[in-house]
């Protein structure tokens, strides 16, 4: 536990790290529960949405690992818009790798405050979607997302920026349908 | 499981195709016995997409692809600067000598005893042994014999890169027979331009659990799938996303086919123009400015084949596939490697006009990201579709009932402007039986002395109904 600003008590301090898990939280929980247009209000208007694809790099290379967000192929590389469209496209029903529906589980871990300053609030956190669907697949991602949220009257907080950081090179699922 | 024996030029396999009912067995698609056979038969003997010179710009560049089911290092030489392929495994005792996506080197060393090769493949170094008789510092005799597996061939096609393994097998060149015209025009930029692409990296990679064939033969033209899979895209909007504002630009007479080469494997969409030049641009993108920026190339492309007909493939024309497994639409090339009988990691590539502006870079890149592969809003519909025929088609019932690929069989043509190819109706199964009947060939063939068109006089087209004289537009 950090003292984030330097200038709350350790009290407030405790709050935060309450209020953002429980944000968190809450997101997995939508996600999971399929309420996924409810899950979009989470997040900012000039939501930046990115997960990076990650290349078997030598130690020391570090700069090599992750793809440029932008100038190359990314995995996500979303606006709201587009999130919107994925939401849109998953509830016409007809949407086959979700229909019929998965059944995602999102375990949300490790949660750090890292700083809070005008832009915002720093967090990151740790993932593990398991997706068992049909009789017998199962999909896994695991991974860690790099978090700007802003504070917000209505829902306490707002994705603006999400960096996820997938465990994985080739992607072995067939289609990634969930979000992180 | 049916046995098939497994010798070279066996003939049994060619009873699990059913030229006169129009149907393909399923063992092809789920039998052990006959994936082994194909990554001989087919995969050590084709042209296979390795990559793109733009992804191995300078001297030591390298990065790793696949050829079938195995890795291959695509390197750029320090010294003549050319590309060269080799098998990802170390002649000493078969380890793999590059683990890395890509980079840049001097040389490879083997993690494993440090055998070491140049970038032109040969063995340099040979790692610690200090004893006699054992390795020593310097090589052992012989060593000129102990370099990196190279592939038979290499060529460089306007910028893409491809191999085969075999050094029989006919030029790309020949390979492609009359797909060469649209494969290249495909490569070019918008404006016309000879080898205008370069292509965002890295590759889209991702497993599919289907047999390599289920997309590799069938997806590049199968018109019929599209209401159906695509049903969630349509209703969502998304297409709109791309192309709002759409206007329709000045009609130009054409014609639109399903097409198959049956004795080379190739074949998809195809448009025939029955006019010189190029069409009006027609607006695709949402984003601001890039509209204007295609309608300008098309432009300058009008002027620079005012007096010619476009190739019948890419920039609007339709996509095809190059036998075994390559779709090239336009600028989006997508390629099957096999890994096994059920497994299929599904690569997807992505040109740009090199000259491009950032914004047009970027809209390009965005389509590319959001509508296609794993995340793609069109083709996660694919993947399901794809992945689950491969368990409802293995059981021991499943598989005694053959697939359909019956569709417009009989009412093929050959027509003049493309010698050779059977061209039929736009939503038949035409390029699916093309694939089929040069896989047979493929299957049944001792070396390449067998295949067209190094034996040009063979006729491979094994289903009915095709006048050898005829034309479609007689
Ligand atoms: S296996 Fe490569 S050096 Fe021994
Ligand atoms: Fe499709």
């Amino acid at each position: 536990m950090v003292n984030v600003g330097g200038k709350q008590t350790m009290l407030e301090d405790l709050i935060l790290q309450h209020e953002l898990e429980q944000f968190c939280y809450l997101e997995a929980r939508l996600l999971d529960e399929r309420r996924l247009t409810e899950w979009l209000d989470l997040l900012s208007e000039d939501l930046d949405y990115w997960m990076p694809m990650r290349r078997n790099i030598k130690f020391g290379d570090w700069d090599k690992e992750f793809t440029d967000h932008h100038k190359e192929i990314n995995w996500f590389d979303e606006t709201k818009d587009i999130i919107a469209g994925r939401i849109r496209q998953i509830n016409t029903g007809v949407h086959w790798p979700e229909e019929p529906v998965s059944r995602f589980e999102h375990l949300i871990t490790n949660i750090e405050v890292v700083s809070e300053d005008a832009d915002g609030i720093r967090v990151n956190s740790k993932f593990h979607v398991y997706q068992n669907r049909l009789q017998d697949e199962i999909n896994q991602w695991v991974g860690r997302r790099e978090d700007l949220l802003r504070r917000d009257p209505d829902t306490k907080f707002k994705v603006v920026k999400r960096k996820i950081i997938l465990a994985q090179n080739v992607m072995l699922p067939k289609v990634v349908n969930t979000f992180f | 499981m049916a046995n098939i024996v497994r010798a070279i030029g066996d003939r049994s396999i060619r009873a699990y195709i059913d030229p006169e009912r129009g149907t393909v067995s399923r063992e092809l698609y789920v039998n052990d016995d006959i994936f082994a056979q194909e990554l001989e038969q087919i995969y050590q003997r084709c042209w296979l997409l390795l990559g793109h010179e733009s992804q191995i710009p300078n001297p030591g560049d390298f990065v790793v692809t696949r050829m079938g089911t195995e890795e291959v290092l695509m390197v750029r030489d320090r010294k003549d600067h050319k590309i060269r392929a080799f098998l990802n495994s170390c002649r000493h005792r078969g380890m793999k000598v590059c683990r890395y996506d890509e980079g840049n080197t001097l040389v490879f060393t083997c993690p494993y005893h440090a055998w070491t090769y140049d970038t032109k493949g040969k063995l340099v170094g040979v790692g610690f042994g200090n004893y006699a008789n054992a390795y020593t510092d310097t090589l052992p005799t012989g060593s000129e014999e102990w370099g990196l597996v190279e592939v038979g061939q290499i060529c460089n096609f306007y910028g893409s890169i491809w191999a085969t393994w075999d050094p029989k097998a006919p030029s790309f060149q020949d390979y492609l027979g009359p797909f060469a015209e649209s494969l290249r025009h495909c490569l070019q930029s918008s404006d016309g331009e000879d080898a205008g692409l370069e292509f965002f990296t890295p590759f889209q990679r991702h497993r599919i659990p289907t047999n390599w064939k289920v997309p590799g033969f069938t997806s590049v033209t199968d018109l019929t799938h599209t209401a159906m899979t695509h049903r969630s895209a349509q209703a969502a909007g998304l297409h709109e996303d791309r192309g709002t504002g759409k206007e329709t630009a000045k009609p130009f007479p054409q014609e639109k086919y399903a097409i198959g080469d049956h004795n080379l494997g190739h074949g998809g969409m195809c448009t025939f123009y029955d006019q010189l030049g190029v069409p009006d641009y027609a607006n695709e993108w949402f984003e601001p400015g890039v509209d204007d920026y295609f309608r300008a190339q098309t432009e300058r492309k009008k002027l620079l084949i005012a007096d010619r007909i476009m190739p019948p493939h890419g920039w609007g024309g339709g996509h095809f596939a190059i036998f075994p497994a390559v779709m090239v639409d336009s600028w989006r090339i997508r390629y099957y490697h096999p890994h096994e009988t059920g497994i299929t990691e599904r690569w997807s590539l992505f040109g740009v006009d090199k000259n491009a502006p950032d914004h047009v870079k970027d809209a390009v890149r965005h389509y590319a990201e959001r509508f296609n592969g794993p995340v793609g809003f069109f083709e996660s519909d694919d993947m399901e579709n794809w992945n689950y025929v491969f368990p409802a088609s293995q059981g021991a019932t499943a598989r005694k009932y053959d697939y359909f690929y019956r569709n417009g069989l009989g009412h093929g043509k050959y027509d003049d402007r493309l010698p050779g190819v059977v061209v039929n109706g736009s939503y038949t199964e035409e390029a699916h039986r093309a694939r089929f009947s040069r896989w047979l060939a493929f299957m049944e063939a001792k070396s390449w002395d067998d295949l067209y068109p190094l034996n040009k006089s063979a006729n491979h087209n094994i289903w009915p109904g095709v006048d050898g004289q005829a034309s479609a537009k007689a």
